[in-house]
């Protein structure tokens, strides 16, 4: 059955930031004397996931996103708090944990840049020290996988940003680790790529029982991958459950999209129940909450008043939904 | 992890190093050529000063030329292998420290695999070359003693220049305004021992008996192989002990740089 | 002229701007200073025998080297060789300026700028602490001056030469890499000239390198006598031009391969 993975309780960490003084003199003095701003970039937060969950982690810059990852992954050490995954604290048994995960940077490669793939491959093994047998096995099957195999003789400096990204994919799984973490994994992908990542990561995360923790800005890898979102800002954690549970917290209003072909829209009474998003003549778009007001009732006041020759329905946008967030947070 | 795995690490590491550097071949054979011939002109140097002067306050060329020796081939090694660490700077600047820290190993084992600079055996040949005279020219009854004695001080000369090059890569945790005063004491140190430590001004000396204790390398141990009294009064014993300072050095750098990752842990990026 | 003016002037603004690595190198030059003054001193304690220079003289000139040592043509111009790897040869191409003198005036910003900020701090300290003497006699020290303009023309075309070298090799390999060690050697870096055998000063004072300091340090001291100064204006001449025709030389056939290439 489940069991928990990741335990982090009540952890914080505040980074002091030097004040800088404007100006010349300010300069000088602040040589001198320093003054510090401290910044608490995670503020008391805890959670737990579960062995094989797929979890989304959202926030804005700046909002405590790659603290936190880097504080589970070992890198960082908190000013208070736990963590504890497979009973070890990241940050106290560093080698012994990240032995343990995997980690794509989306900006970066792990990959050693003037070296032909599998032979940065063969090195990670080295300094993973995996079992060569099992790592032989291992890498065929990712590589065939992620469609790498005509790839995997070409220095890395050659790739393309997809190509790149997928080979990332494996050098990350080579070593079997039990906890995948993705950091802004899609960044600068093509579509194709995007697909066949979401694709692989779902498929991994099924059959293995893989945890996986994604940060990303891209909501549409959230909506494809993760069942589970938690969002993060200033510090704190200000959602963490289902997208749906997201959504209805923050708004219940769904959107119908109309295309008219008479000349100007006519609202027909429904001023008071839906408001009036976007109007570009022919296109408008309306939001309405369902609980108010149907989706029918909406469609056939439109339809009787105006002449409609396209409609949509659908939900708010997540990326909107998490823009009110934010705001609503003043973040 | 064992430590023959480490080691194995470590030599796959210069493995994958020495063959990216091999693909430029024609630019690797200049390039330590240009090495030698710029390491090589300071003993040049040092030659046409005795053409000129006949001795250095009674040290001969032959004497001067076995300690110039011992801290050529000593630094070249420390030259070669350190060389991610002389690079640190730009790698915390950059953000990529955090790539060597997930990985399941020691940061020191990674930075030192970055690279093995093979060019540097255009310091090593000519330094080895100056130390070959060197020995056969000196009138030295070369016992194993004498000559475990050699390997010693070169080895301990070249812990006690990886500390150096270690304790001013600990400084980029803290400032990433590359401070130059360590290059300064680093190769400055090369250049000063080239010389018996004995024949400066004495304070200037003292630093480099006390505070860089670079002389623990080069200086009594030649002492001890030639067979001179030294004018500082030390036992033959100290000196045939004194390589193991450049150790010890090592290892107190080491401490340093470990509570710098701590610091760096602590604060982030 | 106006144009290369302005090349220079605006290099040796952006120049002037690196002074924390002005004054990382000032210690070290220190240092370097320090140690050779010290084995000089150790040196003529340890043997009566006559010496081509005083005491005092090669000690001042020790400090001379290294308060202008970076003037020396020590290496390529490093913005160059972007240019070159990066393609933007072709966009000087597009300026109504000689690409040669385009690349000349911006070395003569790079072998003063730097220069400036190092060798003031140098004269201060040496002089007050360290006993850098003054000129000769005044007639010296106008020698001396006007020598070094001489000096910093020099190593403006040998540097163009090593830039522009790097049409055909990278940098480090072929003769930027024998750079460094030939130009410290025979400027008398290393050793003062006059120290060397006797049988190869003709050589050395023929050699181009001997107006890259030496002549004009031992002006300065007095060691060289007002009167070659002609014969050394000959020599700096003679070499300048040398090598400002073999930059242009190489110029005008590197530039084809360059632009060409699409490099």
């Amino acid at each position: 059955m489940t069991a928990p993975k990741v335990i982090v309780e009540n952890l914080t960490k505040t980074y002091r930031v030097p004040e800088r003084r404007p100006g010349l003199l300010g300069a000088l003095v602040g040589v001198a004397k320093r003054n510090y701003r401290a910044i608490r970039a995670v503020d008391d937060i805890s959670f737990t996931i579960n062995e094989g969950e797929l979890v989304g982690y959202i926030g804005p810059n700046g909002a405590g996103k790659s603290t936190t990852i880097k504080l589970i992954s070992g890198i960082l050490t908190p000013d208070s708090g736990t963590c504890e995954i497979d009973g070890l604290t990241p940050w106290s048994n560093r080698t012994a944990h990240v032995r343990r995960i995997g980690v794509v940077f989306g900006q970066r490669t792990q990959l050693w840049w003037d070296l032909p793939v599998i032979e940065s491959f063969d090195l990670l093994r080295d300094i993973y020290a995996v079992d060569p047998d099992a790592y032989l096995k291992t890498r065929d099957e990712l590589i065939d996988r992620l469609n790498i195999g005509s790839l995997v003789n070409t220095p890395v400096r050659l790739l393309s940003l997809g190509q790149r990204m997928r080979c990332d994919l494996v050098a990350a799984l080579l070593h079997n680790p039990s906890i995948l973490f993705l950091d802004e994994p899609t960044v600068g992908l093509d579509s194709v790529s995007k697909l066949a990542f979401r694709d692989f990561i779902r498929e991994i995360n099924a059959e293995r029982n893989l945890t996986v923790i994604l940060t990303t800005h891209d909501m549409d890898d959230i909506e494809a991958l993760c069942k589970r979102v938690m969002v993060i800002g200033n510090g704190h954690i200000l959602s963490d459950g289902s997208l749906s549970d997201l959504r209805k917290r923050i708004s219940r209003d769904r959107h119908i999209t109309v295309k008219i072909s008479n000349p100007e829209f006519v609202t027909a009474g429904l001023e008071s129940a839906v408001t009036v998003l976007q109007n570009g003549g022919q296109r408008v778009k309306l939001g309405f909450d369902p609980e108010v007001i149907s989706a029918s009732e909406v469609i056939s006041k439109i339809s009787s008043e105006n002449e409609v020759r396209d409609l949509l329905v659908e939900d708010q946008p997540i990326e909107e939904i998490i823009a009110q967030m934010y705001e609503e947070n003043a973040l | 992890m064992s430590i023959f795995n480490t080691l194995y690490v470590y030599y796959r590491f210069l493995e994958i190093s020495v063959r990216s550097q091999m693909q430029y071949r024609l630019s690797f054979v200049m390039l330590t050529f240009s090495h030698f011939l710029v390491t090589g002109i300071e003993f040049l140097g040092i030659w046409i000063l005795f053409e000129r002067f006949g001795s250095l306050k009674g040290w001969s060329l032959a004497e001067v030329a076995l300690m110039y020796g011992i801290v050529s081939i000593a630094f070249s090694i420390t030259d070669a292998v350190m060389r991610g660490f002389d690079m640190f700077g730009n790698m915390v600047k950059a953000g990529d420290f955090d790539r060597l820290l997930v990985r399941p190993r020691s940061t020191v084992l990674q930075l030192m695999g970055q690279e093995l600079t093979l060019r540097r055996i255009g310091r090593f040949a000519q330094g080895f070359a100056v130390l070959i005279w060197a020995a056969s020219t000196l009138n030295v009854d070369w016992s194993l003693a004498k000559i475990g004695l050699l390997l010693f001080a070169v080895f301990g000369g070249a812990a006690l220049f990886a500390g150096l090059i270690v304790l001013q890569a600990t400084l980029a945790f803290w400032s990433t305004e590359s401070l130059e005063i360590m290059n300064t004491v680093t190769y400055g140190g090369v250049e000063t021992t080239q010389y018996p430590v004995v024949v400066y001004r004495e304070w200037f000396r003292n630093i480099f008996i006390y505070v860089v204790p670079l002389a623990s390398a080069h200086y009594f141990p030649a002492v001890a192989i030639i067979g001179r009294t030294d004018a500082l009064g030390t036992s033959t014993l100290f000196q045939y002990l004194s390589p193991l300072i450049g150790f010890a050095f090592f290892i107190a750098c080491l401490q340093v740089w470990k509570f710098g990752v701590r610091h760096y842990m602590s604060t982030g990026s | 002229m106006r144009g290369y003016r302005a090349l220079v002037s605006a290099r040796f603004r952006a120049l002037l701007q690196y002074r924390s690595a002005a004054i990382a190198g000032f210690g070290t030059q220190l240092f370097w200073g320090l140690i050779r003054i010290m084995i000089f001193e150790a040196f003529f304690l340890s043997s009566t025998l006559s010496q081509p220079m005083a005491q005092e003289d090669v000690i001042t000139y020790i400090w001379l080297g290294q308060a202008f040592l970076v003037i020396l043509p020590w290496n390529p111009d490093r913005e160059l060789g972007q240019e070159i790897r990066s393609g933007g040869v072709s966009y000087e191409l597009l300026r109504p300026l000689d690409l040669y003198f385009n690349w000349y005036s911006r070395s003569i910003a790079l072998r003063t700028a730097p220069a400036m900020l190092r060798a003031i701090p140098m004269f201060i300290v040496a002089g007050l602490f360290f006993e850098l003497q003054a000129p000769e006699n005044f007639v010296a020290g106008l020698a001396f001056a006007a020598s070094m303009v001489g000096m910093v023309m020099l190593s403006a075309a040998i540097t163009s030469v090593l830039s522009i070298s790097m049409m055909w090799t990278v940098s480090g390999d072929g003769i930027t890499g024998l750079a460094p060690a030939v130009v410290a050697m025979f400027s008398g870096n290393i050793v003062p000239l006059p120290f060397f055998p006797d049988a190869l000063q003709t050589v050395l004072r023929i050699l181009p390198f001997s107006s890259l300091g030496d002549v004009q340090f031992r002006l300065y001291t007095g060691n060289l006598p007002v009167s070659e100064l002609p014969l050394v204006f000959f020599h700096i001449f003679g070499w300048t031009l040398f090598f400002i025709l073999l930059g242009r030389w190489m110029v005008a056939r590197g530039v084809k391969r360059v632009v060409v290439q699409g490099g």
